[in-house]
């Protein structure tokens, strides 16, 4: 460190070995090279990262093109409203960010480090809120791949039938809903307009009990090994009675994250009954790429957070300045592309209609 | 109050004088563009803005021009975010020659793809007709 001495950027230094600043590494002639030269491999590796993203969007395009109904239907378990609400939040980190860039170079640390410390919040707000909706989605049986209510041959438990959960999730959909509110309300005081039962807590141990209490209502096989709609027990009656108790709540009435949708927004409402049965089998790929498309970007977010801490460490210290600023810089490109990728993402997963 | 770290004040003395110099343009400061706090600021409300409108605008149904709409709000917005916040507009124009590179082979990706899949489409709707419903 007592090595650095205060040169003009651009003067070029000739043979000195030692004179020149300490950030500057041998294998760079002058430190706007070094800079350039960050810049632009920074810009490649952003190169890959579009391209990795881009594979997912292209399962999304395709199972899109192909099952346009399904999507129309599966969205609806999505809360666009908290997806709203990470685009702003990921919107002002960005901004945060790049105003932290500005600040590293014109060697304002104070500035720096609240500005770094303010885009940390911004992303752990945006996975807090990503966890709610994951929970939600768990909580009602939509998991990735196969452990999906949606997935044929799903024993899970006896509350967990597809038909039940539909029949609550229609009759839920035909009752006017008064009160919309924000998605954020929905975690204090649940609302229960519906006919359907209270939730009991689920438990996997049905796979003995799997008829439920009604033995009436088939229920798919767990061990059958033909699965979708060749399975002969997959199909069964959504207006079959049952016990009421075993019912699934319906999604207004579940936790934030898992949201009626009003009558008015959708009028191109597709129900699950209005699906082919070809396509009632494959709702649970959507989950699939929802998931996968999420929490690949949800680890992009996360990394970004390790490396937005590093700097805000080691922008604490004072480093950074007119000079030398390439981390904040870097980091700050590699914020903006997790921001690029969720400004796609919402659109194309939340905002189906 | 901004403090500038003391390695830095023989060129940068407050920060006052330093908006005054990222204001103008190249004039009295060697090295790189500082972007102004104005234009972020101004480049926050019109992302926005346009986040407004992507949402408002699924209230509006416009059959299948829907996913463009959308799509193009979308581009419009990482346009913003790519050419201001990614510094990219005062930026070494390769920079931009390697981001517009992925992009179109993104491009070329989904396109051929989709393609082939709408070319299997005739053939999946035929099987689909044999299987028991």
């Amino acid at each position: 460190m007592s090595s650095i001495t205060t040169h003009a950027g651009d003067a070029g230094h000739g043979d000195g070995h030692h004179d020149h600043p300490a950030h500057l590494a041998h294998h760079f002639d002058t430190p706007e090279q070094q800079y350039a030269s960050g810049k632009l491999g920074m810009w490649v590796f952003l190169g890959t990262e579009l391209l990795m993203f881009g594979g997912l969007f292209c399962a999304y395009a395709v199972y899109r093109h192909n099952h346009p109904e399904v999507f129309a239907y599966a969205h609806t378990y999505l809360d666009k409203w908290w997806g709203a609400l990470n685009t702003v939040i990921l919107l002002i980190s960005s901004f945060t960010m790049a105003w932290g860039v500005r600040a590293a170079q014109l060697g304002q640390r104070g500035l720096l480090c609240v500005l770094l410390a303010l885009t940390l919040l911004g992303g752990a707000g945006f996975m807090v809120i990503k966890s709610i909706e994951y929970n939600a989605k768990w909580k009602h049986h939509l998991f990735p791949g196969r452990v999906n209510m949606f997935n044929a041959g799903y024993a899970g438990d006896a509350k967990s039938d597809v038909a039940h959960a539909e029949a609550s999730h229609e009759g839920s959909n035909a009752a006017p809903h008064g009160d919309h509110g924000s998605g954020k309300t929905d975690i204090a005081s649940p609302r229960s307009e519906s006919p359907a039962e209270p939730h009991a807590t689920p438990k996997a141990d049905a796979v003995a009990h799997s008829s439920g209490t009604d033995p009436t209502i088939p229920v798919a096989d767990p061990h059958a090994t033909v699965t979708g709609p060749l399975n002969p027990t997959f199909f069964r009656d959504p207006n079959a009675g049952g016990s009421d108790a075993a019912k699934i709540v319906p999604r207004s009435n579940g936790p934030a994250g898992v949201r009626e949708e009003a009558v008015s927004d959708h009028s191109g409402h597709v129900s699950f009954a209005e699906l082919a049965p070809r396509d009632q089998v494959r709702v649970n790929t959507f989950f699939s790429i929802y998931f996968m498309m999420t929490g690949l970007h949800g680890v992009h977010v996360l990394v970004g957070m390790g490396l937005i801490l590093w700097v805000l460490v080691k922008g604490a210290s004072g480093i950074f300045g007119p000079h030398y600023y390439t981390p904040v810089d870097l980091v700050g490109l590699y914020w903006h592309l997790v921001d690029l990728i969720w400004i796609f993402l919402f659109p194309l997963l939340y905002l189906i209609h | 109050m901004a403090r500038v770290h003391k390695k830095f004040r023989s060129l940068v003395t407050d920060s006052a004088t330093a908006d005054a110099v990222a204001a103008e343009e190249h004039h009295h400061h060697a090295g790189p563009h500082v972007v102004p706090i104005w234009l972020l600021a101004a480049v926050l409300a019109i992302l926005l803005i346009l986040t407004v409108v992507t949402v408002l605008v699924t209230y509006v149904d416009l059959g299948p021009a829907n996913i463009f709409v959308a799509l193009g709000i979308a581009v419009v917005k990482s346009a913003f975010v790519v050419l201001y916040f990614m510094h990219l507009r005062w930026d070494s124009p390769f920079n931009s020659v390697v981001m517009l590179a992925a992009l179109l082979f993104i491009a070329i990706f989904l396109s051929f793809v989709m393609i082939d899949s709408a070319q299997y489409r005739t053939f999946v709707d035929e099987a689909v007709k044999v299987l028991p419903k």
